[in-house]
């Protein structure tokens, strides 16, 4: 019989924070491995597309000292995928100095493993004209232009190359993007524990203590064995009921059943959930069935143009009451002098008034009809230049200021929260692939380096 | 007539990555999922949301009395008109649609 395979996972996210008294308590464990995600496409296209980090450096070379430690006192490999929030190859090198750093400070000699995830435009432009990149849905289309600004490409690796990287005896291995599953079921599946069993526990325990009672305090301990897996709560007030574990399973996905991941899909449909105790819950049942070819799934972001907002705020109950009518005459006047000032015809600014107070998040769908005594009005102007974007925000700045209602009242004056009003918010991107793209081999365009330090 | 308020213990809303939001509706006996897996259609759903109904999934969960709802974002999380980038707000539209 093969022996069970015991992971570790101290939080959803690096940076996100854990308890340290409960990751002792799953250090107890004597896991194999300890497996944490590193970020997400979650908080939007903006990382990606600058290829930054959405959490403080500062705070997550804390919490990636106290997990280095850990690693090194309970001689296993400690993973981290999608390193510096969008996993491009400059936040694989962001983490690889932070682990060089800490691990001369501790003192440590460390075997680091690299996996680049980033991939060329003419890397994605030749799998196109092989047909191998395929459009999930729905799926952004993909132009000359679209192409040509876009700024990142990765593709999210399956559990291949991080089993590389385990064989070759890594202590640290940073990915780029990668499947959150991926990181966590990668120990398992290489101990040929059951195969539905190692993906369901991955996608359980990715956003750590979230299948608990108790979603912050963080850690989560899974062990997969040949018929399923076992998981609990390392946080002494968390508990996992197979409520909280199933339901994790709805979350953030929009189908309940099926998962797909690179070579394969999982369904839980069959899958049971059973209380062991009042803390640890048994999974059994759930199944993987592998493709026919290998696909990796591809994000990317785009340059969309460059924003400057205004907000002001309304509170004279007239134009709280007419706001509509406000909001219509301050639209025009604007689009009027911006087309008889802007000397740019090409132009393809775009200016978006938005009520806070009154339909701000729901648009059209809103169906409340009370009034609050002020509203908010946010403008979101978006531009090709930051230049032209400032530009318009600084015409509309007096007209959101000062514009009666109609011409025979007094000139009003709404409140501005601050100086300027105008706030340059620089880059703006958008997501430009829902793909898929087919690989010959799963390591294919995933280089794995490693170094001792 | 009842609000899916008062029909569930808890509704809540995410983004399922950047093109898809879901909805799940929890339910806190049989009697209430029943009338909600009953009331809450497809086309309930599409109405609610003004999108078509082919832009829709609906999952019923017996096990976990849950009703799940997805659907393809009318604008990509982050573009240039999305206004609730986790898409969170979607559960409050939803807790105040009568059904059934």
């Amino acid at each position: 019989m093969t022996k069970s395979t015991k992971i570790l996972v101290p939080s959803g996210v690096l940076g996100l924070g854990f308890s340290e008294d409960a990751l002792i308590q799953g250090l107890k464990r004597q896991p194999d491995i300890i497996s944490i995600d590193g970020g997400s496409t979650d908080s939007g296209p903006f990382y990606l597309g600058m290829g930054v980090s959405k959490y403080s450096l500062e705070v997550c070379e804390a919490e990636w000292h106290l997990l280095m430690q850990a690693r090194h006192d309970n001689k296993i490999p400690l993973v981290i995928g999608s390193c510096g929030t969008c996993g491009v190859n400059a936040g694989v090198d962001m983490m690889f100095d932070m682990t060089v750093r800490i691990a001369k400070k501790l003192g440590h000699s460390v075997k680091i493993a690299r996996i680049y995830c980033e991939r060329e435009r003419s890397e994605f432009q030749i799998a196109l004209s092989e047909n191998r990149i395929k459009p999930l849905e729905p799926a952004p289309q993909i132009t000359q232009d679209s192409l040509s600004k876009i700024t990142h490409i990765v593709s999210s690796a399956g559990v291949e190359p991080i089993q590389k990287a385990i064989e070759a005896g890594a202590d640290v291995i940073l990915v780029g993007r990668a499947t959150d599953t991926a990181l966590i079921a990668a120990l398992p599946l290489l101990n040929n524990a059951h195969k539905g069993a190692s993906w369901h526990a991955a996608k359980i325990a990715e956003c750590g203590a979230f299948c608990s009672t108790n979603p912050s305090s963080g850690v989560i301990f899974v062990e997969v064995d040949e018929t399923g897996f076992t998981v609990e709560a390392m946080a002494q007030n968390a508990l996992c009921t197979p409520e909280t574990v199933a339901a994790h399973m709805l979350y953030e996905n929009a189908d309940p059943f099926i998962l797909l991941e690179p070579g394969g899909h999982l369904d839980v449909t069959d899958a049971t959930y059973t209380a062991l105790d009042a803390r640890r819950v048994r999974v059994e049942g759930s199944q993987w069935h592998s493709s026919d070819t290998y696909t990796v799934k591809l994000e990317a972001a785009k340059l969309s143009g460059y924003q400057t907002t205004l907000l002001t705020i309304v509170r004279e109950p007239n134009y709280v009451a007419h706001i509509d009518d406000w909001i219509e005459k301050l639209s025009r006047i604007c689009n009027t002098k911006i087309k008889q000032s802007m000397t740019n015809s090409k132009s393809t600014h775009s200016i978006d008034f938005r009520v806070i107070g009154k339909n701000a998040v729901l648009g059209e769908l809103e169906f409340s009809e009370s009034l609050a005594p002020e509203l908010g009005v946010l403008v979101i102007v978006t531009a090709d230049s930051q230049g032209e974007a400032d530009d318009i925000a600084m015409l509309i700045n007096p007209y959101l200021l000062h514009l009666p209602l109609s011409e025979d009242e007094p000139i009003p004056t709404t409140a501005f929260a601050y100086s300027p009003a105008n706030s340059s918010r620089g880059a703006f991107f958008e997501f430009a692939l829902n793909h898929i793209m087919k690989l010959e081999k799963p390591c294919d365009g995933f280089p794995l380096i490693i170094d001792e330090v | 007539m009842a609000s899916l308020s008062e029909l569930t213990h808890k509704i809540r809303s995410k983004n399922a990555g950047p093109f898809w939001v879901t909805i799940d509706l929890f339910c806190e006996d049989d009697a209430h999922y029943k009338r909600v897996r009953d009331g809450l259609t497809l086309p309930v759903i599409a109405r609610c949301l003004l999108i078509p109904e082919n832009l829709v999934k609906r999952f019923e969960i017996d096990n976990l009395k849950v009703i799940k709802v997805s659907f393809q974002r009318k604008y990509f999380q982050g573009s240039r008109l999305d206004r609730d980038m986790h898409g969170a707000q979607f559960a409050f539209l939803l807790e105040q649609l009568q059904i059934d």
